[in-house]
């Protein structure tokens, strides 16, 4: 995980031809499709262990615990009806089937690896393809069920910490040069959620009338070198000129998190992000950046309970929660 | 206020210069229709007028006319959910989804990625396809560059891949730089 770009995301939308989108699907071809296509995915041999979720009997928990991993999305989650998610190569690859396309192939990796992610996932659309007959047509490319996403079916995000830019109200300027390049900035989980603890998701609008390489292209030389530059500034006026304040931000979010009796998670979050940023800029010592990085993750809800074994609701998870960084943070 | 030639309930009220003097006119629609040649339905609502509008541009207009053979879609289905109901809706709805398409992505209409290495057993044409699409693209940046010889060039290109003879005899499938 690099200081700055926390991780590289593509996925593509594929729906099998012969069956109707997910709208108009009837209870049995859902299901029929779902067997079909985990089937395939068993099949294809696409990792060394692939693993099968059926999201329809898995339990909340579960489900949550995938989301707080970026395994499926909050919908594919909250969805009814015969659904999964295929999850393999340590994480790196996971295929939703029947979310709103029928097939949703993501492979995720640490910092800025597009080309990598890329190839991947090529490959593995290939594997798919080879026993699945994708919906295509000459003019529109891949069709699915979402006009915004049809022709290349692809979605290039990259997950940014930009704590400076917050903090120096410049936040601005990474919105308006997405938006210059027709970029769409998001939360940490994706469309409809907040920025929380400064982490922004970028990703690409437009699907049609380019090439998948153009499309990263422009991601890879043009977007995020621009925006990684705005960060890197805002931390050295940040550091020139207000050092006391950022001090002042990162330490109390380290008493904040050593101290605390009760934490929610937007607030660990928020807090998790000023030292972050203070280790990053050497501010605090001693403080494995690791250790934090683990924290944003193991913090999550779904994580918390099932790392501690139990289900813990309301002020007894706070507790938990408050207790399990206290427990990571001081043994330093 | 009422209506000058009839007693009925003024609803038209007109103002004329009429060599420089100023004559004010009060009438019902009914006096207003007759003498004035004012239309029957001279004012049309601004919601019936703005939902015309509407409708001469999504093509909600024609709704009663199809819902898709495969899946049953119509295009008021597509307008409330957002979501297309099979593969099908795309050529069905072809018209309709083209401005649509274009708003969403950056005016593209034609598909130019990745092409599946087997599409029903006919990948060889829908790569071709898809190379024309990509060839057409560039046509019209190079007009709009004013690059006229590399549009000629890919003019060529394009009548070959589409299985015509090229005009100019010299050009091959290859763009070569500087070639001509």
């Amino acid at each position: 995980m690099s200081e700055i770009v926390i991780s590289s995301r593509i996925r593509l939308a594929r729906n099998v031809a012969g069956f109707p989108f997910l709208t108009r699907c009837s209870r049995s071809a859902r299901q029929s499709l779902e067997e079909k296509v985990r089937d395939t995915i068993l099949a294809a041999r696409l990792s060394p262990k692939t693993l099968y979720v059926d999201l329809e009997s898995a339990p909340e928990i579960d489900r949550q615990l995938l989301v707080e991993r970026h395994l499926i999305s909050k919908p594919h989650k909250d969805a009814q009806g015969a659904r999964g998610v295929a999850v393999g190569e340590n994480e790196t690859l996971a295929i939703m089937v029947n979310e709103e396309d029928h097939l949703r192939i993501q492979v995720l990796r640490s910092g800025l690896q597009l080309e990598e992610a890329w190839e991947q996932i090529n490959a593995v659309d290939d594997q798919l393809e080879a026993s699945l007959d994708f919906a295509f047509h000459p003019r529109f490319g891949y069709l699915t069920a979402c006009p915004t996403n049809v022709g290349t079916g692809i979605r290039v995000s990259v997950m940014l910490h930009l704590p400076a830019l917050k903090l120096t109200s410049e936040i601005e300027k990474v919105f308006r040069a997405a938006k210059e390049m027709r970029l769409a900035v998001r939360g940490l989980y994706g469309e409809g959620t907040e920025a929380t603890g400064d982490f922004y998701q970028i990703s690409n609008q437009s699907t049609l009338g380019k090439s998948e390489e153009e499309i990263i292209g422009d991601f890879k030389h043009t977007v995020i070198p621009k925006i990684i530059d705005y960060e890197h500034n805002a931390r050295k006026a940040l550091l020139s000129e207000h050092a006391v304040a950022l001090d002042d931000k990162v330490w109390r979010a380290l008493g904040l998190l050593r101290s605390a009796r009760l934490m929610e998670t937007e607030e660990t979050l928020v807090a998790l992000s000023h030292v972050r940023l203070g280790v990053n800029l050497n501010r605090v010592k001693n403080i494995d950046i690791n250790k934090v990085n683990e924290l944003f993750l193991l913090t999550q809800e779904a994580h918390l309970q099932k790392i501690l074994g139990k289900k813990l609701e309301g002020d007894a998870r706070r507790a938990a929660r408050a207790e399990f960084i206290r427990q990571r943070l001081c043994a330093d | 206020m009422k209506c000058e030639k009839c007693n009925k309930p003024a609803t038209v009220h007109l103002t004329e210069i009429r060599s420089g003097k100023k004559i004010e006119k009060h009438l019902c629609q009914q006096c207003a229709n007759e003498s004035e040649g004012f239309p029957t339905k001279a004012h049309t609502p601004i919601n019936e007028l703005l939902t015309n509008f509407v409708l001469a541009h999504s093509g909600l207009a024609k709704e009663q006319a199809g819902a898709c053979p495969q899946c049953g879609m119509t295009w008021g289905d597509f307008r409330t959910s957002g979501l297309l109901g099979c593969e099908h809706d795309y050529a069905f709805f072809d018209k309709d989804l083209t401005p649509l398409l274009q708003r969403a992505h950056d005016n593209a209409t034609h598909h130019l990625g990745k092409v599946p290495t087997r599409c029903g057993g006919t990948s060889v044409p829908v790569k071709r396809q898809v190379d024309l699409n990509r060839l057409r693209k560039e046509l019209s940046r190079a007009v709009e560059a004013e690059d006229y010889e590399r549009a000629a060039k890919l003019r060529d290109q394009i009548r070959i891949a589409e299985g015509g003879a090229a005009t100019s005899g010299t050009s091959t499938g290859d763009a070569t730089p500087g070639g001509v």
